[in-house]
């Protein structure tokens, strides 16, 4: 088992005529996922690879059966697009596009919750299941079929766990970048949730960065309701401050967001922290030596 | 991307969010001017830079010049122009060097019975915008959130609606405010979310927020900062933007597709991704050096790029050392190792270099570093690499 995405996920790509999108979409297929078709509206009945090109996800939807879909489209389009797939009654969205205004997805957010869909980014990698099904733009040959679960607000800092954990011969069962933006589809808990109940997944990494309260909130989760090991690392420690973050942010959250203060949520959570980023594995094994 | 203020209270009258009369000026002659112009017997007149914290800062060398300034007389308004005018300004916001004044805002004065904070942003957690109003107006507010949180006062707003007349009562009732002036908080309040919504701002501040003795309720400062991703749909704005504020170099940077940070170490670093680029100046730290910037290259960097980043990191007089960590997925190593020989022909390196090249194509790049007669000193991983350029820096390679 894995998490959302399987062998047997029909995906669509929105702006597949596009050049992301169009060398992405042969990245996923050359690595094995099942790319059903795409959407450009304007260039519908024009094809793309053998695949066929529709001008509607809901034509889409009737005529390939997707469930899941990979979204390039430029960002001042992208809402949009994310909007017409939840529409359209696709199930996993992921959105790679970067840039996207944040007001937009104020709006995204509510409509996607609302719904049984589920968003991961924007901005982010995008998902992967080793072996059977990869939707996004990360290198498919570091990753490894097996048994740790990476979700992560960062794509190349999440590319180093795999590789740090396909070294160790642990292997993944399904990674997910979330994306770096202040407003996101799918957060942390949402995946502990399903890690946890999830066969394959045998330990859980969780990389973070300063900014938001979502790990704070994770650690509470872990405690609660996880009882996989789960180990963590958090990126940005020595930022400045106040150098990304306009410091009206800060206030609203209370003073939280420092790596400090998550680090310390994450360890009283009975959470194994990785020093640096170098270690992120290691604190993998750690975390489950320690659980058994 | 951050405007000043007098071009914030421009934004805000047009969109009924109540300011006083004022004028900027670029000269102690047009200073004069505009205080003849105001016709009123008082006027302030505040230095314009983005920074915050302008009424406490100084300039550079005379201690006594403060950076906002009550006037009395177009001769004073003159002289205050003259004081700050082409001089840096250090406030708590700026560093030590402080911040160039190129403009002064001169506005009228007015009686104020009271002072308020108010600050409009995204809460992350909720996802939606939330409207934060305090009690404790003119002062620092992040030591209001530190110190006692309760006085921030917080009401989430949906975009497509607004505020609602029932939040303002809540906030009235909390703040003792009453007849005029809670009437006034109404069409204030309202007129600064829509503000905050109709032009794609990450950040919408007044402190102080000023309650007149006739009930009126004023911003007296405009602190706005906008989502640079809705610039696009933002044609009249974009031309606010002010360069003379920015870092010559992340300017640079970012007008070649980079993310750049000036930092204050010695160790210049060089990386694909936002994530990678903040842990790989926590490695360099945990082992004991300090990054001299943040670079971040982004995911499908080209050679042009790359070898404007270099001459970027190497312009810098305190930069000892460069770290390279690129982790390869859309960017292939090979571009970078194209990028390291062209960098090391045009500008040459006079500093150690440490390179660790993971991912895509990476056997045909360090191939093709080897091959290459430029000094590069290889690491096979993270803590390697960063071991490596912390001893670099401090001379011990």
């Amino acid at each position: 088992m894995s998490i959302l995405v399987d062998r047997n996920t029909r995906v669509l790509c929105q702006g597949i005529t596009g050049n992301a999108g169009a060398f992405h979409t042969r990245g996923c297929r050359d690595y094995g996922t099942q790319m059903v078709g795409g959407v450009t509206p304007g260039k519908g009945g024009q094809s793309f690879d053998g695949l066929p090109v529709f001008d509607t996800v809901e034509e889409a939807v009737a005529q390939t059966g997707a469930d899941a879909t990979m979204i390039f489209v430029p960002a001042p389009f992208t809402a949009d697009a994310i909007l017409e797939a939840i529409d359209a009654g696709i199930r996993v969205i992921c959105a790679i596009t970067e840039g996207v205004p944040v007001l937009d997805m104020v709006r995204v957010y509510r409509a996607v919750k609302a719904s049984d869909s589920i968003l991961i980014g924007p901005n982010c990698p995008g998902i992967i299941t080793p072996g059977q099904c990869k939707i996004g733009i990360m290198p498919g040959y570091i990753h490894q079929p097996g048994k740790i679960a990476i979700m992560s607000r960062s794509g190349t800092l999440t590319y180093e766990a795999v590789w740090q954990t396909s070294n160790l011969g642990l292997g993944q069962s399904t990674c997910v970048g979330l994306g770096g933006d202040p407003i996101v589809g799918t957060s942390f808990i949402d995946l502990l949730a399903r890690f946890q109940e999830d066969d394959q997944t045998e330990a859980i990494l969780m990389i973070g960065e300063i900014g938001g309260s979502a790990e704070e909130e994770a650690a509470a989760f872990v405690q609660e309701h996880v009882t996989k090991p789960v180990a963590a690392f958090i990126a940005g420690r020595t930022a400045p401050p106040g150098k990304r973050m306009g410091h009206a942010g800060a206030i609203i959250s209370g003073g939280k967001g420092t790596a400090g203060e998550k680090v310390a949520a994450l360890e009283a959570a009975g959470i194994v922290v990785a020093p640096t980023p170098a270690k992120m594995a290691e604190a993998v094994v750690q975390a489950m030596q320690k659980k058994s | 991307m951050k405007i000043h203020e007098y071009q914030g209270k421009e934004l805000f009258r047009a969109a009924g969010v109540p300011v006083l009369q004022g004028f900027v000026a670029r000269s102690p002659q047009e200073a004069s001017e505009a205080f003849d112009k105001l016709g009123s017997p008082l006027a302030v007149v505040k230095a314009q830079i983005h920074a915050g914290g302008r009424g406490k800062g100084s300039v550079i060398d005379n201690p006594a010049q403060k950076g906002v300034v009550l006037v009395r007389s177009s001769k004073e308004a003159a002289g205050v122009a003259e004081g700050l005018l082409g001089k840096k300004l250090v406030t708590i916001q700026t560093g030590s060097e402080g911040q160039t004044v190129n403009q002064v805002f001169v506005e009228q004065g007015c009686a104020i019975a009271r002072e308020l904070y108010l600050g409009i942003v995204l809460d992350r957690a909720a996802a939606m915008p939330v409207l934060m109003v305090s009690s404790e107006g003119g002062v620092e507010i992040e030591k209001v959130a530190e110190e006692s949180p309760e006085l921030i006062l917080k009401e989430h707003f949906d975009p497509a609606v607004g505020l609602e007349s029932f939040q303002v009562r809540k906030l009235c009732k909390k703040l003792g405010i009453e007849g005029a002036a809670a009437k006034a908080a109404d069409s204030f309040m309202k007129a600064a979310c829509r503000f905050f919504v109709d032009h794609d701002c990450s950040l919408a501040e007044i402190n102080p927020l000023v309650i007149t003795e006739d009930g009126k309720m004023i911003a007296l400062d405009a602190k706005v900062t906008f989502d640079d991703n809705a610039l696009f749909r933002h044609p009249t704005i974009k031309p606010l933007r002010d360069l003379n504020e920015e870092d010559p170099n992340e300017l640079r940077a970012a007008d070649s597709g980079l993310s750049y940070v000036q930092l204050e170490g010695n160790i210049g670093c060089l990386v694909n991704g936002a994530g990678l680029a903040m842990a790989t100046m926590d490695i360099i730290k945990y082992h004991g050096g300090q990054p001299s910037n943040f670079l971040d290259v982004g995911g499908g960097a080209n050679t042009a790029q790359v070898t404007e980043a270099f001459r970027i990191l190497l312009s810098d007089p305190n930069c000892k050392g460069v770290l390279v960590n690129i982790f390869g997925g859309i960017a292939r190593c090979t571009t970078i190792a194209t990028a390291i020989i062209e960098a090391s022909k045009e500008v040459g390196f006079q500093v150690p270099l440490v390179v660790r090249l993971e991912g895509t194509e990476v056997k045909e790049g360090r191939k093709m570093l080897e091959e290459s007669d430029v000094n590069v000193i290889t690491a096979a991983d993270l803590t390697e690499a960063a071991e490596k350029i912390v001893a670099a820096a401090a001379g011990k390679a």
